[in-house]
Formats: C-alpha cells, structure tokens, sequence
C-alpha cells in the first residue's frame, strides 16, 4: 500500500509526543507519547514513542516527513529590555511572548549594574534590547547597548529599536564576540507594533543555537531541523483555524487556552477592538495573535505559587466537592511530584479546582479592561488591551484539561464574571476540547500542508 | 525635523482643534506625535521619552486644563523632560477670567508659552521655530 506519512514531534519538558498523519487520505494514523529524555539522550525518548506508534499501527507506512518542535530543558527564556515600560519594553515583551518565549525578565530605561548582575545570572537564552521610536530616543538604547557589551554575557542579542541608532549600536557590537542582530523596530512609531522581525530571528536563533546549547541537538539527526518553539507552533494552528486556508472556511475569532504543569498559556486570535463608540482605545497596539504566559500559575510546578494567590477562603469557591481537604499538604504534593496523577475523587475535584484557579485567573490577565471617564459630555470609556467579548471559540489544551471528565466545566471559569465586570472577557462562546492533543502538531503540520492541517483541526477538536 | 507631542489632557474629548494642530504643524514641517483625546499627563510624557519630542502641546477646551495640568512640569522634570518646552492652550480655566492673570499662573506653574482661546496655530508655528531653532 502506499502510503505518505508526515510525523510530527513535540519535544515537552515533560513528554515527547508523536503525531502521523497520512497525508494522501488527510486522517491521523495515530498519536504516542513517552517521557522526554534530555538528561541521556533525547532519541531514547523518541525511539521509545516511535516503537509504540509502529507498534499501535503496523499498517503505517514508511514515514516520508518529519517536522519537529521543542520545548524541552526548560523551553526557550528571553529577556526583553526597552525604554519605557508601557511602550518599547512592552512591545519587545510581546514580540518574545509571540515567538513562543517564557519572558521572566523585562527591564526599562537605563539597565543598571544590578539588573546586568540578574541577566547574568537569570539563564536567559536570547536577550531583546529595544528603545526608541523610529527617529525618537536613542540615548537610552546606546546607553543598553554599550552595558551589555562591556557586561559579555555571552547571550545573542537582538536589537530591535530605534534604527536611528543602529549604525552606533553595530559599531559597538561589530568586533566583539557577541552574537548581534539588528532588526526592524518592534515600535516603529508611538504606540504601533511590529513584532515579526524580530521574531523570525527568534526563530533562527532557536534552530542554530538554542537547540544545540540544551542538548536537544542530536534529535535532528532523525527529526530534521527542530523548527520552532513548541508554543509558537500552538499559536500557528491557532491562527490557522482561526483566519481559515482558502476555501476552507476558518472558526473566526478564539481563544486556545493550555493549562500545563509550570505555566498557562493563553492565546487570543482576534482584533479586539471596541465595540461601542464611547469607548476608546488606549496604550499600545495589541498583536492579532496574542500570547501571554503565566508562569505561576500551573497543575505542578507552579502549584506552591498559586497557593500564594488565593486565600483558603477563595480556593473553597473553586472546590466542588463538600469533603475536607489539606490545602497546604495538597499543593505541596503535587510541587514536589511533578508527575504526580490523581487517584481519589478528592484529588480529581483538587485538581479541577488549582485548574479552574489557572483558568480564571490567566484570563484575568489576558483580557483587556475598561475605565470609566466622566467627561462634561457623558460617560466616556477607556479601554486598555482586547475586546474579547464576542469571541467564537474557547479551545482547551493540556493534560488536565484534556484528561478532565469535565473540561467544560473548568473552561467556563473564562466567562464574564459578576466581580469582574470591567474585565473584557468572552460571554458566551463555544467551548472545544483538544483531545487528540494535535494543536501544536497541526501547528507544525500548517507549515508544508495548511489546508490539511486545518481540516484535521476541524474534524478533531470536540 | 522636530518632533513635537500633541494632544488634548484630561477627561475632554475635543477632537476638531486637536486634528486643525495636526494638520498645520505637519505641514509646516514638524514630525508631529499625535496622542489624541483624552490623554493623561503620562501619556505626554511617556509618548515625548520615547519619541524623544523637542515640544510638548497640551490643549484644553472643557475648562478644568488648569486641574488636569497641575505638577506636569515637575513630572516632566522627574522623568528626565526637563529640556523639554511645554505649551499649553485653549479654554484652559473655568469661567472667563483676565489672560493676563491665567498666564502668569501657568507660566509660573513652569508652561512656555500659553495661549488664550482663539489663538492662530500660525503663532505657535512661530513660537516653535523661535524656541527650537
């Protein structure tokens, strides 16, 4: 028989996931997972996920293709450093956030010895220096610029600011060892966002060093290049279904939202403009496919810092079941063992609550926020960041949510709340569920075949 | 080319006199930051860092600008603007009250220049050019 078999591979921190799809007959042969190994030797990992594919499916032909991405060793963690910290500091934060980097550490105006001494020791993988609108400010970015070169981190550097000063800052650079790129401005002009070009260099930076220098490199004997950051590819297959391929019809505006054991992610496509004349929009520009990461609120790793978010009191209302529960020996747990799964009713409902806590409180700082103005002419509105009320779809991803009896029930903790009414969330959307767990395969997928990617996307969310 | 930030401060939402600025300071030359209505103090200030404006141009139409433009000189001067001329003009105090006296205050609350309602946006244009160069 003949068969076209494109694998797809998903290097986790946690697991390596496989994905074969028959391109011919546009259907999933199957999906596999084992635990990554990046410790020894990442193929193990692989080769053991691959054996149970084969074994699962004998009738998979010989594979033809193979797209891989990786967030393994801890995924890929930028540092973005700009001017003002609403404006260019913001805006190189989103174009890390966007290239499917964890942003830990965002710095604004003069960098200081202190904050050198916390790139130095913070393992940061990229560094995004930006600063200045096209023409504007470029004292402030020399100034960043000559710091870190006399600082030899030994981190690329990509500078994305004011291209006034771009000759300068190649001329401080140019001789060095530092690796150096100078892009486009991530904010050109006051308040506009441009965060591509600096994050299609994100990208090169990641397939030439990055997968090297967290030894995932020896995959790419088996995998080909590792081509992407795996939340980059989630938010590819995101947009995707969101925009559609041709005359394939696409969902329109939505929303993914993956709950994992470090972080949540959430991921909007949409304008989110306002949606009354009264209300008007405030700060920077918002990216059509929006990322935000949360790195203290997830299921495992993460499972102490929420802790510190909610009272006992507040974790009560998110806990279904009427049973006692030691919330302090509970999260402790789980942080402590990390691949921890649960096994009563009790640890279930437990699990659902800490899910329905990251949920509720990610979109709390996904979704933009409207302010009333008094003016002598009525009420006037500000609104700062998206308008997420009309969106169509809410797709969960992640293990609990995926393994969750009623993932539903968890992803309704997105809707519009009676406290919250000044949060710009969705009010009543679709809600669909990841089960195959395909999103950042098709992500990885849309990159040769899009239309089938697409389709698969479609017939496979439920 | 300078660059000036424009733009109407406070909870006014005047927007016609704001674009005639627009229009007549781009086209005499100036690289013009429009930050539009509604504008706090701190987006003058952070729209100036960042574009590294020569010029802030607050207007006010509704009455209250002599509120809305209490202490911006001194926070222009905290976030390193101190270089930077700040204009103010328009309905900028309640009620009709003698210029004279409304300029001495806003010139004393650190303002550059201060223009009473009515003013040609040509005088500002010169005034530009005077206090920049």
């Amino acid at each position: 028989m003949n068969m076209s078999v494109h694998l797809l591979v998903d290097f986790g921190s946690t697991y390596t996931k496989l994905t074969a799809v028959d391109v011919e007959k546009e259907t999933i042969i199957g999906t596999s997972r084992a635990m990554t190994t990046v410790k020894t030797d990442v193929l193990e990992g692989f080769n053991l996920a691959l054996e149970k594919l084969e074994n699962a499916h004998p009738e998979m032909g010989e594979i033809t293709a193979v797209s891989a991405c990786s967030s393994a060793a801890g995924g890929l963690k930028m540092a973005a450093v700009g001017l003002v910290e609403e404006l260019t500091a913001e805006a190189a934060k989103r174009a890390c956030l966007g290239a499917g980097a964890l942003v830990n550490h965002v710095f604004s105006h003069h960098l200081s010895k202190k904050e050198i001494k916390q790139l130095k020791n913070a393992d940061v993988d990229i560094i995004l220096l930006a600063g200045g609108t096209d023409g504007g400010n470029k004292e402030c970015i020399l100034h960043n610029a000559q710091k870190l070169k006399n600082a030899d981190l030994g981190i690329p550097i990509i500078v994305a600011g004011n291209k006034d000063a771009a000759d300068e800052i190649d001329e401080i650079f140019s001789g060095t060892d530092t690796e150096y790129y100078i892009v486009d401005n991530v904010m050109p002009k006051l308040k506009k966002l441009n965060v591509d070009p600096a994050k299609e260099v994100i990208r090169k930076i990641f397939i030439t060093r990055i997968i090297e220098a967290k030894g995932i490199a020896k995959a790419q004997e088996k995998t080909g290049d590792i081509i992407m950051p795996t939340p980059e590819s989630v938010l590819l297959a995101a947009e995707l279904l969101a925009k559609g391929f041709e005359d394939e019809e696409g969902f329109g505006e939505l929303m993914v939202i993956d709950i994992g054991g470090a972080t949540t992610d959430v991921h909007t496509i949409g304008e989110g403009f306002p949606k009354r004349t009264e209300v008007l929009l405030k700060g920077l520009q918002e990216p059509f496919a929006k990322r935000t990461v949360e790195g203290d609120l997830g299921m495992r790793y993460s499972a102490n810092a929420l802790l510190s978010l909610v009272s006992p009191y507040e974790f009560k209302q998110y806990y279904t079941l009427e049973d006692e529960y030691n919330l302090e020996a509970s999260v402790k747990k789980r942080h402590e063992n990390v691949d921890y799964l649960p096994d009563t009713e009790e640890e279930k409902a437990f699990d659902k609550a800490l899910a329905r806590i990251c949920c509720d409180y990610s979109m709390s700082r996904h979704v933009g926020t409207v302010e009333v103005v008094y003016t002598p002419l009525g009420n006037m509105y500000y609104q700062t960041g998206k308008d997420l009320s009309d969106i169509n779809y809410v797709i969960g991803t992640g293990g609990v949510l995926i393994n969750s009896d009623e993932p539903k029930q968890i992803l309704k903790e997105v809707n519009k709340k009676s406290n919250k009414k000044l949060e710009l969330r969705p009010s009543d959307p679709a809600f669909l569920i990841d089960e195959a767990y395909i999103l950042a395969s098709m992500g990885l997928l849309s990159q040769k075949h899009p239309k089938l990617a697409l389709r698969l996307l479609k017939r496979h969310l439920k | 080319m300078h660059t000036v930030v424009i733009g109407v401060i406070g909870a006014d939402v005047h927007a016609v006199g704001n674009k005639i600025i627009d229009h007549v300071l781009t086209e005499n030359d100036f690289n013009v930051v429009n930050i539009g209505v509604l504008s706090s103090q701190e987006d003058f200030i952070n729209a100036a860092i960042e574009t590294d404006a020569k010029a802030i141009l607050v207007s006010s139409l509704y009455g209250h600008g002599e509120l809305d433009c209490r202490y911006m000189k001194e926070n222009c001067e905290e976030a390193g603007l101190g270089h930077v001329k700040l204009y103010v003009g328009g309905n900028i105090v309640v009620g009709k009250q003698d210029f004279k006296t409304v300029e001495e205050r806003f010139k004393k609350m650190g303002f550059d220049r201060v223009y009473p309602p009515g003013t040609d946006i040509k005088k500002a244009v010169r005034d530009l050019r005077e206090d920049l160069g």
